[in-house]
């Protein structure tokens, strides 16, 4: 408050001094802070450094070396697809005026967002849209662990525009745009219902509509290259500090203990889902620390600007017991080819962490309580409630329509490469190239 | 001349090398392959996915010698490369019909 006030006077002084010489410093600096400007680019690097390389590090070690290519390929064109819808008219049906549901069309193409514009917080407009759309770009590319080794490169291009449009831009905009969820006052700070529920229920239905790959699950297809996974792995626990600590939109304490908590809990679903795999396979794998965090760091998510280290301990250890459990149950009982599951470890960490941040965020509860509910909720019943209409509106909101995308795509022009395609392997089938020339 | 062709464990390769060099073999060639036998396989889990893999990573030792040292150097194999668990590996011995350095055009026993 003081850096503002002292910004404020600072600024008429420079206005009278410097006004006909500098008119747009004037300008730019109306009303803008440093210190938040600062953190949320540095933050925006950090949300992009998760997809490019993280994500698809850690995806492409864990297909087989076949398709290596087809992985890191897919990552890739999401981001440069996503950004340039993003600037067509994704950020403003996000972000832009409109109604409870969906945003308008007022800033397409970045109408009327100039270098000028300021988003909240004194954060230029340009920064929180860039923010922002690396949230859009990582969200798409989560799903790519469903369908991975199977699916015809045009038809991801089409699904993820098409799914980035329909699903994505509508739960941005009632969460975090002003629209319904947001006015119901329910808690994500960083994405569990936008970003992990959506790329969660959508991977499952994918995965569900596509079928499982050939030979699954009797034939072995075990990841190609760990080291690298492991790698990924790195990049996206670093590259969450960006995603968590970068939502509170500020340099404050919000980062701050947003920063915490997620680091935290990264380690308990480290730990837990180490010590499950221990106790119930004999060993404990790189593979399932790895996943592990994940996991933990999926499921903190939601909560992470609104509870504290204490809490943020217990919901790590959830998540990595309950994210093992929904793993093993959809490979081994319902054997569905999730194949990098993406639903058990974020969509059910994203679902776990959206209900644990209406338990968490109370300040009733001694060693474990956060920082409050949300702005006129009174207690925890009523904002569990809220949290779990949150839950099941996005998930039943992102089945329906991620299934009827699907369906029209592979009417049109077919979801799955031909059989022997996929057995060759889609870097040579699809990309007439090799990962690893030896 | 004998072809004896050892497939051992691959960290019993380097005690192998050194038994056949004490003998005064002069050169062998090695392989890393892969194959089964009684050991069979065993189980990788990932993510609670359980493969089982079947074939086993082994070395593969030829040596060419002179029908009067194939017991000799069959014998060292067989100690240097014992461990006396299953898994072990085996000797194959055949004939060898004809053997040239490349250098000099030697043959024979000559070029062994």
């Amino acid at each position: 408050m003081t850096t503002q006030k002292y910004l404020g006077r600072s600024r008429s002084l420079l206005s009278i001094m410097l006004l006909s010489a500098l008119p747009s410093l004037t300008l730019a600096q109306d009303g803008l802070n440093g210190a938040n400007t600062a953190w949320i680019l540095t933050a925006t690097a950090l949300v992009l450094f998760m997809t490019l390389p993280g994500l698809s590090f850690f995806y492409a070690g864990i297909v087989r070396s076949k398709n290596v290519l087809s992985v890191l390929m897919q990552c890739f064109a999401i981001t440069c697809m996503v950004s340039i819808l993003w600037l067509v008219y994704v950020y403003s049906l996000a972000f832009g005026e409109g109604n409870d549901w969906i945003g308008g069309l007022g800033k397409a193409f970045f109408a009327g967002v100039s270098k000028d514009s300021m988003a909240d917080n004194g954060i230029p407009e340009t920064v929180f849209s860039m923010f922002q759309l690396t949230f859009a770009i990582i969200t798409p590319a989560l799903i790519v662990g469903a369908f991975a080794e199977r699916m015809k490169f045009s038809a991801m291009l089409l699904f993820s525009g098409i799914w980035l449009t329909l699903v994505y831009a509508p739960v941005a905009h009632w969460v975090w745009g002003g629209g319904w969820l947001q006015k119901m006052g329910l808690l994500d700070f960083a994405g569990g219902t936008v970003v992990h529920i959506t790329a969660g229920v959508a991977a499952l239905v994918a995965a569900l509509v596509m079928g499982n790959r050939h030979g699954f699950p009797r034939t072995a297809m075990p990841p190609h290259n760990l080291t690298m996974t492991v790698a990924g792995a790195g990049m996206l626990w670093v590259g969450w500090f960006g995603f968590n600590a970068g939502s509170a939109l500020a340099a404050n304490g919000d980062a701050g203990m947003a920063m915490l908590v997620t680091h935290i809990s990264a380690a308990a679903g480290s730990i837990a889902w180490m010590i499950a795999e221990w106790i119930r396979y004999g060993k404990p794998s790189v593979l399932g620390i790895v996943t592990g965090m994940v996991a933990g760091l999926g499921t903190i998510t939601p909560a992470s600007g609104f509870v504290g280290p204490a809490g943020a301990l217990i919901i790590g250890f959830t998540a990595g017991i309950v994210c093992f459990l929904a793993t093993n149950v959809l490979k081994r009982v319902l054997k569905i080819d999730d194949s990098l599951d993406v639903f058990p470890v974020h969509g059910v960490g994203g679902i776990l962490g959206t209900l644990l941040a209406g338990i968490f965020a109370s300040t009733q509860l001694g060693i474990f309580s956060g920082q409050g509910f949300a702005k006129g909720v009174t207690s925890m019943g009523q904002q569990f409630g809220i949290q779990f209409i949150g839950v099941i509106s996005t998930m039943i909101y992102t089945a329906i329509v991620t299934f009827i995308i699907l369906k029209v795509i592979d009417v049109i022009i077919g979801l799955r490469v031909t059989k022997e395609d996929e057995i060759q392997g889609l870097d040579i089938s699809l990309h007439e190239e090799r990962g690893y020339i030896i | 001349m004998k072809m004896v062709t050892a497939i051992i464990k691959p960290f019993k390769l380097d005690d192998v090398r050194e038994a056949l060099s004490e003998i005064g073999v002069q050169g062998i060639t090695v392989t890393e392959v892969k194959g089964f036998g009684r050991q069979k396989g065993h189980t990788e889990i990932y993510r609670g996915a359980e493969y089982v893999v079947d074939f086993l990573p082994k070395v593969k030792v030829e040596v060419a010698v002179s029908e009067d040292r194939v017991e000799e150097v069959v014998d060292v194999i067989v100690r240097a490369a014992n461990t006396n668990q299953i898994g072990d590996g085996k000797i194959f011995v055949s004939a060898l019909e004809q053997t040239v350095r490349i250098r000099t055009g030697e043959t024979g026993q000559e070029a062994l």
